[in-house]
C-alpha cells in the first residue's frame, strides 16, 4: 500500500514537477542572458547611432559588460528609504521581475514548443501585462518620494490607455485566426512565407501594436514615466542594488515579451520566412529569436531617433488617434471578412 | 487641400520614416569616438593645463618675484612670499599654487613678464587626496623641468598671437 502510494506520489507528482521546473528553467535562463546582452546591445546600438562606439572595455567588443553591471548591482546595497514602506517597497519590484518573467509560459518557441499551450494564451498574455502596472504603482506608493509616485502614476495612466488599443490590435488577429490560442495564431500564418503573415494585410494595425508596445513597455519615445529631465528617473528612484535590478530585468523582460507578442501576432512566430529549402532547415526557435531581436532593434532604433512625448500629447495619441483607429480597423476588418466569406471556421 | 495632405504625411509616419533613415545610415558612418587613455585628441598651443615654474637654460629661476601673478589671479589661488637672495637678487621663498581653488583662467601667465608661471599641456594631474593638489614651489619647479620642451615649443608657436 505505502509502495504503491509512494508510486503515485513519484510518478503524479514529483516527476512532473521536476519537470516543469526543468522547462521553466530552460525558458528563464535564455531570456535572462538575452535580458542581459539587449542592455549591453541597447547601448551599443544607441551608441553606433549617435557616431559613438558604446560600451568596448570591459571584454572583448565589450560583451562582459552586462556581467559587469550585474555584479556591481548585485554587490551595492539596498537602501530602504526611511519613509518607505518596506514591505511593498520590495515586493514591487519582485512583483515586476515575476510578472515579466511568468508570461513567458505561453510564448511557442516552435511547433509544440510551449510550456502552456492554453487555449487562451492571448487573454493571458493580455492579463499578466496588465497586472505589470501594479508593480509600477506598488513601487511609486510605497517609497513615499514625490517623484516616484508621480512616474508611477503616468505609468498607470499610459499603460492602461496604450492597452485599450493593443486589445482592439489583438482583437483584429483574432478575428483572422479564429482561436485565442498562440500557437494556433502562429500556424493559422502558415504556408507561403512573410507573405501570409498578418503584417502584410494588417499593416495600420501592426504599426498601432509596435507604437503602443513602445508605450506599454515605458520605452522612448513614451518614457515619460522616467523622465529624467522631470521625474528624476520616476517610479524607481528610490531604488538600488538588487530592488533596482529587478525593476530593470523586469522592464526589459517586458521589452522582449512585448517584441515576442508582435512576432507571434504579426511575423509568424517560428515560420521561416520563406517556405522553401534553405530557410526550412534553420530550426524554428532560431526564427523566433531572429523575429524578435528584429522588433527589438526597432525599438532601440526607435529609442535613439525620436525625442520624448509631452504628456498631454501622448494621451492625445492614445485616446484620440489609436483609439479611433484600432476601433475603426476591427469593424473593417470584421465587415471584410463577413462580406467576402472569409471568417476561420472554428477549428476548436 | 493642405489639411488631406498633412493627415496623410502624418498617417504614413513621412517625417518619422525619414528620421529613422538618418539614424539608420548614421549607425553606419565612421564613429567619432577617441578611445582616451590609449588615444588622445589634439591640443591647441594655447592649452591652459597643469601649471609650472620654469628656469632660464643656465639653471636659473625664472620668476623675480613681481607678485603680479598673484594679483591678478582672481581665485586668489597663488601665495608668494620673497626675500632677497645671497647674491642680492630678488627670489620668491614661497611659491604656492591651490590647484583646487585655479580656475585655468590663465591670467597669471599673461601677467608673468618673464614667461615663468606658464600653464602647461598637462591636464593628466588628477591625485587621490585634495592635499596633494596644494602644489608648491618645488612641485611647480618639477613640473617645469618635466614640461620644459612641450612649454617652450608651445610659446614659440603662439608667440605671434601675443
Amino acid at each position: 500500500m505505502a509502495d504503491l502510494f509512494e508510486g503515485i506520489w513519484w510518478s503524479g507528482y514529483v516527476w512532473p514537477t521536476l519537470i516543469t521546473v526543468l522547462l521553466i528553467l530552460c525558458i528563464m535562463i535564455p531570456v535572462m542572458l538575452s535580458v542581459a546582452y539587449l542592455t549591453l546591445a541597447e547601448r551599443k546600438v544607441i551608441g553606433w547611432m549617435q557616431l559613438r562606439k558604446g560600451p568596448n572595455v570591459v571584454g572583448p567588443f565589450g560583451l562582459l559588460q552586462p556581467i559587469a553591471d550585474a555584479l556591481k548591482l548585485l554587490m551595492k546595497e539596498t537602501i530602504i528609504p526611511a519613509g518607505a514602506n518596506p514591505v511593498l517597497f520590495l515586493i514591487a519590484p519582485m512583483l515586476t521581475f515575476v510578472l515579466a518573467l511568468i508570461a513567458w509560459a505561453v510564448i511557442p518557441f516552435d511547433e509544440g514548443m510551449v510550456l502552456a499551450d492554453i487555449n487562451v494564451g492571448v487573454l493571458y498574455l493580455f492579463a499578466i501585462s496588465s497586472l505589470g502596472v501594479y508593480g509600477i504603482i506598488i513601487a511609486g506608493w510605497a517609497s513615499n518620494s514625490k517623484y516616484a509616485f508621480l512616474g508611477a502614476l503616468r505609468s498607470a495612466a499610459q499603460m492602461v490607455s496604450y492597452e485599450v488599443s493593443i486589445g482592439f490590435v489583438i482583437v483584429t488577429v483574432l478575428i483572422c485566426v479564429g482561436s485565442l490560442n498562440l500557437s494556433d495564431i502562429v500556424r493559422s500564418q502558415a504556408g507561403g512565407g512573410f507573405w501570409n503573415w498578418y503584417f502584410l494585410p494588417l499593416l495600420p494595425m501592426f504599426v498601432v501594436f509596435i507604437i503602443s508596445a513602445l508605450a506599454e513597455t515605458n520605452r522612448a519615445p513614451f518614457d515619460l514615466p522616467e523622465a529624467e529631465a522631470e521625474l528624476v528617473s520616476g517610479y524607481n528612484v528610490e531604488y538600488s542594488a538588487m530592488a533596482f535590478a529587478l525593476f530593470f530585468l523586469g522592464e526589459y523582460a517586458n521589452m522582449i515579451l512585448m517584441s515576442g507578442m508582435t512576432v507571434v501576432l504579426f511575423l509568424g512566430g517560428w515560420l521561416p520566412p520563406v517556405d522553401a529549402q534553405p530557410f526550412t532547415w534553420v530550426p524554428g526557435p532560431i526564427w523566433f529569436a531572429l523575429k524578435i531581436a528584429f522588433v527589438l532593434f526597432i525599438f532601440l532604433w526607435v529609442r535613439a531617433t525620436f525625442p520624448r512625448y509631452r504628456y498631454d500629447q501622448l494621451m492625445r495619441l492614445g485616446w484620440k488617434v489609436f483609439l479611433p483607429l484600432s476601433l475603426f480597423w476591427v469593424v473593417a476588418t470584421a465587415g471584410f471578412l463577413v462580406a467576402f466569406d472569409l471568417l476561420p471556421t472554428g477549428t476548436n | 487641400m493642405a489639411s488631406l495632405d498633412r493627415t496623410a504625411r502624418s498617417f504614413l509616419l513621412t517625417e518619422l520614416l525619414s528620421g529613422m533613415a538618418l539614424t539608420l545610415k548614421m549607425m553606419f558612418s565612421p564613429k567619432h569616438t577617441i578611445n582616451y587613455p590609449y588615444e588622445k585628441g589634439p591640443l591647441s598651443p594655447r592649452f591652459r593645463g597643469e601649471h609650472a615654474l620654469r628656469r632660464y637654460p643656465n639653471g636659473e629661476e625664472r620668476c623675480i618675484a613681481c607678485k603680479l601673478c598673484e594679483a591678478v589671479c582672481p581665485a586668489q589661488a597663488i601665495t608668494i612670499e620673497a626675500e632677497p637672495r645671497a647674491d642680492g637678487s630678488r627670489r620668491t621663498t614661497r611659491y604656492d599654487i591651490d590647484m583646487t581653488k585655479c580656475i585655468y583662467c590663465g591670467y597669471c601667465q599673461e601677467a608673468c613678464p618673464v614667461d615663468a608661471i606658464v600653464e602647461g599641456p598637462n591636464y593628466e594631474f588628477a591625485t587621490e587626496t585634495r592635499e596633494e593638489l596644494f602644489y608648491n614651489k618645488d612641485k611647480l619647479l618639477a613640473n617645469g623641468e618635466r614640461w620644459e620642451s612641450e612649454i617652450a615649443a608651445n610659446l614659440e608657436l603662439d608667440a605671434p598671437y601675443r
